[in-house]
């Protein structure tokens, strides 16, 4: 069993050379585990560390025999093999080492799990339902909850811009979290199996449909994290990030402050926007932006849609058909399939006007035109 | 090969001669045969799927692999490798060589051998034709957890669903055909532990078989139900869990891995001896330590679910348990290292990749222990640490075994020696391009990389390209191999009986190529030194 | 020769029973599952409190925890379904009236059922609920809304370390061919 002392060194050498590793290759990737901004985060990379480190030891120790074995005992030089093949005590030995070894182990990685798994006496609860493909953050003490959408645009993806620093890493509306506060989360989802982790809170929790699972975490520094999904779950699997936005207590409780404020005079422009009769040409213009940040992932910008998972609207039978369940269909979603209910996600203007431009593009010509008041009325 | 076909019946033309023999052998060398070969074929199938995948890898963004054939690829490298290229290949040399390691003149079920190898390229046409189907092959990952599988599934789900029941059906018959061989046509003398130790894991791994390849059925029917029988086992809207989906996958799903590797142990287990002429250390450890492992394999599948939301002490149990399988693991490399220790070693093609799995293998157990401890597997689920990890227990574990068994038998089966300088050229190159494609990927996971991804960000470009590159390498190595192969089916220096001087055991006793029919009477056993053929 | 040929037989006979007999265990772990995290709670199902069973009198403790409630409609679900308690500070042993609102939203009637989750989930043994929307299907027609009642308590063991626990109700559309038959698997309520 090695020592405190040289696990201590051992660990510093690690960590030494990691950062080593991160100020040279700026923005490659690190080669260990990040050390993350909450003590628990901390603790998991120590136990990481010290778990690597019996291996490499145990490695060395047993690699090398056996390099020197390959070398001292090749027929050239040892032209005659021994004969023992059995040796009680030897078997022993090197079964209880290992045993000794292991419980050495297991003692702080108990330590630390017990810690996890207590999800009590937390400060506020945030409940997190993925969807494919993308987050919905609930703050239950604050009655207050938005979607998070991937913020990359497809054309970085496609390789027609170059893309940026945090390409696959960004969203519309990060996620905002006090320090120094116990943050529950209680995780689900409303399709399939997601997983929500952020590496630097060491938090992954899978999202699992039906069924809701918590986990915790404490942050000590205030800055922006970012993770993703973890769990196969569709197409866009590799699209649905987490960002975190953790700010210090009175500046997150303005925050809150303030998304109460955004929220009636969301309300307010709402009721604005029902009260005007919309063109045409307003509709469509509005529309196109928000088919192509939502909808053209799956029916393709063109509206040709992929096979018969992601119906073409070119064409279309919905598009083309009755007005009202070309509604129902976008705000309700269908059963059973990755078709969503836009409804909660929405606001009247975009629905209408999507929905107007669905009606009116990619050679559909109904001429219809739907009025934000029509998707009020709907809801 | 010079071995002569059945029966000679006269104006039968040459095609139905042909297919009459291949179709219809009850013989174990030939279904051994058939087995090794359907399971290169699907190697090169399922590796070129891994190629889609490295390929699009190779940089950030979409480059030709939209996301939806991306999944596809990425399942289904997963799905042929595990069932049409391990599993069959392991199966082959179970069959070549389990009659001849016990003196038995064939398997004790040759009929039902004919039949359990002929199911599976209908089961791996019907998989693969899922490509080209409406909807594409299945995308869920080979471990088609519910509810993607079941309610948003492809049609081909179906498909693949009937598929894997006749994979499973294959597996059960022969391992039942491999276990009452084993138990009831060893020659007079050979006691259960006086056994070859690859006919020791090939009874156990039998075992496994028998026990897990039921319940893989009972998910993919539950699967099935589902889907079009209006149940709802993995269901919350109809009172069911998709979480009961992977309690039931990963009970059948983590004995699968050891079934997969296990044989390997038991070639390791020959082989080294052979080359380092020294008796295998420690016998009776080595099957105890076998019989362990699989035990212990049955109780610790929630380790694949530390992230689904398991009560703390089931979270501390099958931690316990995953960690003690390193002992039982840890005993038997130990016992290898004892076998070449103050041996006499000679580094033959079959010794290089022997001693390349047990190194290479342990690095992939190392990261499996780290695996285990539950805070940190919080970091590495589902991140590419854990795609390190299986690819390294699985290419220099079970690939590299059935590789080394194949170099070490390929004499004994063809009657020609493989061409040493090449084999060489081949070991060497694979252990470069493993580790450039496989290593870098613990740092991919630690770094934060999830798997399954079509596309990642910035900071992981540069790992990703360096394996991408190992990759290319790697798919490269394997065509080289068959260049060997075929070369010594077809021609080389002729082998003596016992090809190897540090050689034991029954196999080692015929003339190479062995004959048709082998063991018609009974060898004597423990063999005697002069029965060892002279030539 | 014959006793080879008998044992293999036999041996033969015996694994293919084995094999039968584990694809019957794959089957058998559904309602395994199902018992083991009743009698443990452990993913967080609660089961129905037959109104029977509710004892005459509770004993209310001093001890007060805080219930959350949260409510999703799953995929397509044409509803719009939320608490009108977001929280209550409630004492074990008391009992307490909670409502969720529903409306349908679409054009035609539906059907709807509630699965209940309880985080933690070794809570769900010691919510006991006496009434509750969730115990069958709620049909709404086009565009009619309701107040659906929940009657709860908490049984005064509830662990010490819980101060909080969290009930989401996911409301699911229930196919019309499953309307008839009221009973979902397991009496799960």
């Amino acid at each position: 069993m090695i020592s405190v002392t040289t696990r201590f060194r051992l660990h510093r050498c690690l960590t030494f050379f990691a950062l080593l590793g991160s100020s040279n290759m700026a923005f490659a990737a690190e080669m260990d585990m990040r050390a993350g901004v909450t003590d628990m985060s901390q603790r998991i990379l120590q136990l990481h560390h010290y778990s690597l480190a019996i291996c490499v030891v145990i490695g060395l120790l047993v690699f090398g025999t056996m390099f020197y074995s390959m070398y001292a005992h090749r027929r050239s030089k040892h032209p005659k093999p021994a004969t023992f093949h059995e040796s009680l005590r030897v078997e022993v030995i090197w079964t209880t080492v290992p045993i000794l070894i292991l419980i050495g182990l297991a003692i702080p990685a108990t330590s630390a799990l017990i810690d996890i798994e207590d999800n009590s006496d937390a400060d506020l609860t945030v409940l997190i339902t993925g969807s494919q493909w993308k987050w919905h953050y609930q703050y239950l003490e604050a009655d207050l909850g938005y979607y998070s959408n991937m913020a990359t645009p497809e054309e970085q993806i496609n390789n027609f811009e170059t893309k940026g620093r945090n390409y696959l890493l960004e969203v519309d509306r990060a996620l905002v979290l006090p320090t120094d506060k116990k943050v529950r989360f209680l995780t689900t989802a409303d399709d399939v199996i997601h997983s929500w982790w952020v590496p630097d809170f060491a938090v992954k929790q899978d999202a699992i449909p039906g069924y809701i699972n918590e986990a915790w975490t404490r942050i000590n520094t205030p800055g922006l994290y970012r993770g993703q999904c973890a769990e196969l779950c569709g197409k866009d699997h590799a699209y649905m990030p987490i960002e975190v936005e953790v700010l210090a207590e009175e500046e997150f409780d303005q925050w809150i402050v303030d998304q109460r404020l955004a929220i009636e005079l969301a309300s307010g422009q709402a009721v604005a926007d029902r009260a005007k009769t919309w063109t045409m040409a307003e509709l469509i213009d509005i529309g196109q932006q928000v088919y192509l940040d939502h909808c053209a992932t799956c029916h393709e910008a063109d509206g040709s849609g992929q096979g018969s998972t992601y119906p073409a609207l070119a064409g279309g039978e919905i598009p083309n058909g009755p007005m009202a369940a070309h509604i129902s269909r976008v705000m309700n979603g269908a059963v059973d399939t990755e078709m969503q209910a836009w409804a909660p996600q929405l606001s009247d203007l975009e629905l209408a006007s999507v929905i107007t431009y669905e009606r009116n593009a990619f050679g559909n010509t109904t001429a219809d035109i739907v009025q934000p008041i029509t998707i009020f009325e709907a809801r | 090969m010079t071995v002569t076909a059945g029966h000679n019946i006269p104006n039968r033309s040459p095609l139905m001669a042909f297919l009459s023999r291949w179709l219809l052998t009850t013989n174990h060398k030939e279904i051994g045969t058939l087995y090794m070969w359907l399971s290169f074929v699907l190697f090169f199938i399922a590796g070129a799927m891994a190629m889609v995948i490295r390929m699009e890898l190779f940089q950030p963004g979409i480059q030709f692999a939209e996301p939806l054939l991306y999944n596809q690829m990425v399942t289904m490298h997963g799905l042929i490798m595990v069932f049409g290229v391990v599993m069959p290949g392991f199966v082959g040399l179970a069959n070549w060589q389990l009659p001849l390691m016990i003196g038995a003149p064939d398997m004790a079920l040759p009929r039902l051998n004919n039949f359990s190898f002929w199911i599976l390229p209908f089961a791996f046409t019907l998989l693969i034709s899922t490509l080209f189907m409406e909807g594409g092959a299945p995308n869920f990952g080979w471990t088609f957890y519910a509810p993607l599988s079941t309610t948003y599934g492809p049609p081909s789900t179906d498909v693949f669903i009937f598929g894997v029941h006749l994979m499973g059906i294959s597996s059960v018959l022969g391992a039942i055909n491999i276990i009452v061989t084993i138990f009831n046509l060893r020659v007079e003398g050979m006691t259960l532990m006086k056994m070859p130790l690859f006919v020791w894991t090939w009874l156990i791994t039998a075992f496994l078989l028998v026990m897990v390849m039921p319940v893989l059925a009972g998910a993919v029917t539950m699967i099935l139900t589902d889907r079009h029988f209006d149940t709802s086992f993995f269901a919350a809207a109809g009172g069911g869990d998709p979480v009961l989906f992977q309690h039931v996958f990963w009970f059948f799903g983590h004995p699968e891995v050891y079934i997969l590797i296990l044989p390997g142990f038991g070639i390791a287990s020959q082989i080294i001896p052979t080359f380092a002429r020294k008796k295998l250390f420690g016998y009776h450890s080595m099957v105890y330590a076998t019989a362990s492992i699989a035990i212990l394999s049955f109780v610790v599948w929630g380790h694949h679910m530390f992230t689904t939301g398991m009560p703390l002490i089931a979270e501390l149990f099958v931690m316990y348990a995953t960690m003690l399988i390193a002992v039982p693991t840890g005993v038997k490399v130990f016992n290898w290292v004892a076998t070449m220790w103050r041996g006499s070693i000679t580094f033959e093609t079959p010794m290089l990749f022997a001693l390349g799995f047990v190194i290479l293998f342990t690095i992939g157990g190392f990261s499996g222990l780290m695996l285990a401890l539950v805070p940190a597997d919080f970091q590495y689920h589902d991140t590419f640490f854990v795609v390190a990890h299986f690819h390294y227990v699985l290419y220099p574990g079970a690939i590299f075994g059935i590789m080394s068994a194949v170099y070490y038998w390929l004499p004994k089966w063809t009657g020609n020696m493989y061409d040493e300088r090449l084999g060489k050229i081949h070991f060497w190159t694979a252990i470069i391009a493993i580790n450039m494609t496989f290593f870098p990927m613990h740092f991919l996971g630690l770094a934060g990389m999830p798997r399954r991804i079509v596309d990642y960000s910035l900071q992981f470009a540069d790992f990703n390209m360096v394996a991408s590159f190992g990759a290319g390498m790697l798919g490269l190595t394997q065509v080289l191999f068959l260049y060997i192969v075929i070369k010594t089916i077809r021609g080389g220096k002729k082998a003596t009986g016992r090809v190897w001087e540090g050689a034991e055991g029954l196999e080692w006793t015929l003339a190479s190529p062995a004959p048709l029919h082998t063991f018609e009477t009974p060898p004597k056993f423990p063999t005697p030194e002069e029965d060892y053929p002279r030539d | 020769m014959t006793k080879n040929r008998n044992n293999q037989r036999k041996h033969t006979i015996l694994l293919s029973g084995l094999a039968v007999g584990m694809l019957g265990f794959a089957f058998a772990l559904v309602p395994l599952y199902a018992i083991f995290c009743e009698v443990t709670g452990i993913n967080g199902k609660t089961y129905a409190q037959e109104i029977d069973d509710a004892p005459a009198v509770l004993q209310v403790s001093e001890r007060e925890v805080t219930i959350q409630f949260l409510g999703q409609v799953g995929r397509g679900m044409p509803w719009e379904f939320r608490p009108m308690d977001t929280q209550l500070k409630v004492r074990l042993g008391e009992i307490n009236l909670t409502s969720y609102y529903a409306r349908n939203r679409a054009t035609q009637a539906v059907t709807g059922q509630a699965v209940p989750s309880v985080s933690p989930f070794y809570a769900s043994n010691y919510l006991h609920k006496i009434e509750c929307f969730c115990f069958t299907q709620q049909l709404l027609e086009a565009g009619e809304e309701q107040q659906m009642s929940l009657r709860f308590y908490i049984d005064e063991d509830l662990p010490e370390e819980i101060k909080t626990l969290s009930l989401s109700y996911a409301l699911f559309e229930v196919p019309e061919l499953e309307v008839a038959s009221l009973t979902l698997t397991n009496n799960l309520q």
